[in-house]
């Protein structure tokens, strides 16, 4: 684990902690992107590189505009302005589904279960290239059989993989909150993606799936994936990025790996306001920490 | 009380040529709301269009019939493309809105005088459009037996209209239990969802409601052919929703349900119906309380308070699960 660890953030030795930095090999490109609701800029980024094969994790206070950035990136809203490319290949105006065929899948800060629909279900829909979904030749059952039960091989190696498999034929409506965001995660792995966008994995999951959604992700970045999340609990972002990217106020302020994330002056800045030096003297380390997970949420 | 009279008409309405209607536009509801969650308030128009199509086509233009059914399920594909195109990206609503209004334009340029040598205006069109199809009747003599009857007209729509809807449902059990018909309920529970898993949920929208319209207009060809004439009040806004209601009677999302759900609407105001006339009639019911003019608007409010109590005691329809009810309250 350690060796893996030191592994991916090799990506990051010769990288500048500065906002916008330069990355060894970025999968994920954007450039000047605003976005404003009516007088508020909501989004305000100057540039973002994102590495590939590592674990970046985008965090900030509330009302930072990290969803929103999220959801320009993957084509569900539109910029006033700028540039972002997946690949090199420049996503502008390209709409949400064929973002995630590209390659790059996003999940909901809201689990998206698609409730009325069983866990299997649910895994072999995100499947790629079903010929069966074309309208002509769902009606030609022997056009797409075969495939569909490869699907179901590999979706039920992964839900046993995300120990869901007992509960394949249950809808997903009767899942828990935290099995949910696991089967979204699952979910989203069936699309074979490069990068994988969380929105919040961790929000509403008790402390057990909590440890095994940590070991799914790692997971992802051993598989060669490249993974970007929003997370407003320190504790995984600690554990588990090799980057860190902070957002505030629709702008990036700060860039760099964790431990230099944490004791960062503008980030704790962000989260907590100028007038706080005293406490944070003491201690500096732990108590902003535990300041940080106290200021957001 | 005759009530040999009353089980006649009320099996020949509970198989008959209304049911057969009923059934189909609730099909075709059942695939835009049932299995993608479209919100069609307008598929009265989908039926006005096909039954306007062949009346229009062979009446006015002197089109061979079996042409203008093809020319009918044309038009409802246009028909289908100008409510879709703008309406499908947007939320759920605005498709509803669109598709009430869209039905309501039909029936009134249908009714207006400025068309009134094309389209009849509020007469319609009576003639003998339906000819061609009579002509192929092997059945000219009907059915006459105590308890069922059919005119040879009638036995021939009867008997071609259940072929069309046996083929129509087993069509959409195929679909709706393919990868396809997958994407869709998917898209009905939540499509950003569908969207971030690579699926053009745009596309699929359209094919659903295309699909559905289409069999909706084939509803209005039987409505027009049975009767050989069209009228412009036949397809107002009510239609819709007594398809829904037949849909919801039977439970959404399920392939049989449209069909049962429209034997047993039907079954329901003739039923209904003949009993209080009967009962009238014959004095049981004084005529102070209920007099034989007033039995039509009764029937319906009976029938209404049967809806009440089957969606209080079976929400989820005949066919239905009740969990599965319970499921979308989001819980």
């Amino acid at each position: 684990m350690q060796e893996r660890n030191s592994n991916s953030t090799q990506f990051f030795v010769n990288v500048e902690k500065i906002p916008g930095a330069k990355k060894m090999d970025p999968i994920l490109i954007a450039d000047k992107i605003s976005r404003s609701f009516g007088g508020l800029t909501a989004v305000d980024v100057e540039h973002l590189e994102v590495q590939r094969g590592a674990i970046t994790a985008l965090i900030g206070p509330n009302g930072a505009g990290k969803t929103t950035f999220f959801n320009l990136l993957t084509g569900y809203d539109k910029p006033n302005q700028g540039e972002w490319s997946f690949n090199g290949k420049k996503l502008n105006d390209i709409p949400p589904f064929r973002v995630a065929r590209l390659g790059m899948v996003r999940t909901f800060q809201l689990t998206k279960a698609l409730y009325r629909l069983t866990v299997i279900q649910n895994m072999a829909l995100a499947a790629k290239d079903q010929k069966g979904e074309s309208l002509l030749r769902s009606f030609f059952p022997f056009t797409w059989r075969k495939q569909e039960a490869q699907i179901r091989l590999r979706s039920e190696e992964i839900l046993k993989k995300f120990k869901l498999i007992d509960k394949q034929n249950d809808f997903a409506a009767a899942l828990s909150g935290g099995q949910r965001k696991l089967l979204e995660l699952a979910r989203a792995l069936m699309v074979e993606p490069e990068l994988i966008m969380l929105d919040e994995p961790m929000a509403g999951v008790n402390p057990a799936l909590k440890q095994s959604l940590l070991e799914h992700i790692k997971d992802l970045r051993t598989q060669g994936k490249t993974v970007l999340f929003v997370e407003h609990d320190m504790d995984m972002v600690m554990e588990i990025s090799d980057w860190v990217v902070v957002m505030a106020q629709g702008k990036i302020i700060a860039e760099g790996p964790p431990q230099s994330i944490i004791n960062n002056q503008d980030v704790i800045t962000a989260y907590l306001g100028a007038h706080h030096d005293t406490e944070l003297d003491e201690n500096s380390e732990s108590m902003a920490s535990k300041n940080m997970k106290g200021g957001v949420n | 009380m005759d009530f040999l009279f009353v089980i006649q008409q009320t099996l020949g309405a509970t198989i008959g040529v209304n049911t057969i209607i009923f059934a189909l536009a609730a099909i075709g509801l059942n695939m835009h709301f049932g299995y993608t969650g479209l919100l069609n308030f307008g598929q009265a128009g989908f039926l006005a269009v096909g039954a306007y199509s062949v009346a229009v086509s062979v009446e006015s233009y002197g089109i061979p019939l079996f042409i203008s059914f093809l020319i009918g399920i044309l038009n409802s594909i246009i028909f289908a493309l100008i409510l879709g195109i703008p309406t499908l990206r947007l939320r759920a609503d605005y498709l509803a809105i669109v598709t009430i209004a869209a039905a309501e334009i039909i029936r009134k340029v249908a009714r207006s005088a400025t068309f009134n040598d094309v389209l009849g205006g509020s007469d319609g069109i009576s003639g003998k459009f339906g000819k061609d199809f009579f002509d192929l009747n092997p059945f000219k003599s009907g059915l006459e037996t105590p308890i069922i009857r059919f005119s040879g007209n009638d036995l021939w729509v009867v008997i071609v209209g259940w072929v069309i809807v046996a083929i129509i449902t087993f069509l959409m059990w195929v679909m709706v239990n393919s990868p396809w018909g997958r994407v869709l309920k998917a898209i009905r529970e939540d499509e950003d969802a569908v969207r971030s898993l690579g699926k053009n949920v745009y596309l699929y929208k359209m094919q659903s409601l295309i699909i559905g319209g289409v069999i909706g207009s084939i509803a209005g060809f039987v409505y027009a052919l049975s009767r050989q004439s069209v009228q412009p009040d036949n397809y107002s806004t009510a239609l819709t929703f007594f398809a829904y209601t037949v849909l919801i009677l039977g439970g959404a999302a399920r392939v049989f349900s449209p069909i049962i759900g429209a034997m047993i609407f039907w079954f329901l105001i003739v039923f209904i119906e003949q009993m209080l006339r009967q009962a009238v009639t014959a004095g049981y019911i004084p005529e102070w309380l209920i007099g034989v003019n007033q039995v039509g608007q009764i029937r319906f409010m009976l029938m209404g308070l049967g809806l009440m109590l089957l969606m209080i005691y079976r929400p989820q329809g005949i066919f239905g699960d009740k969990k599965e009810l319970a499921l979308d309250a989001r819980a």
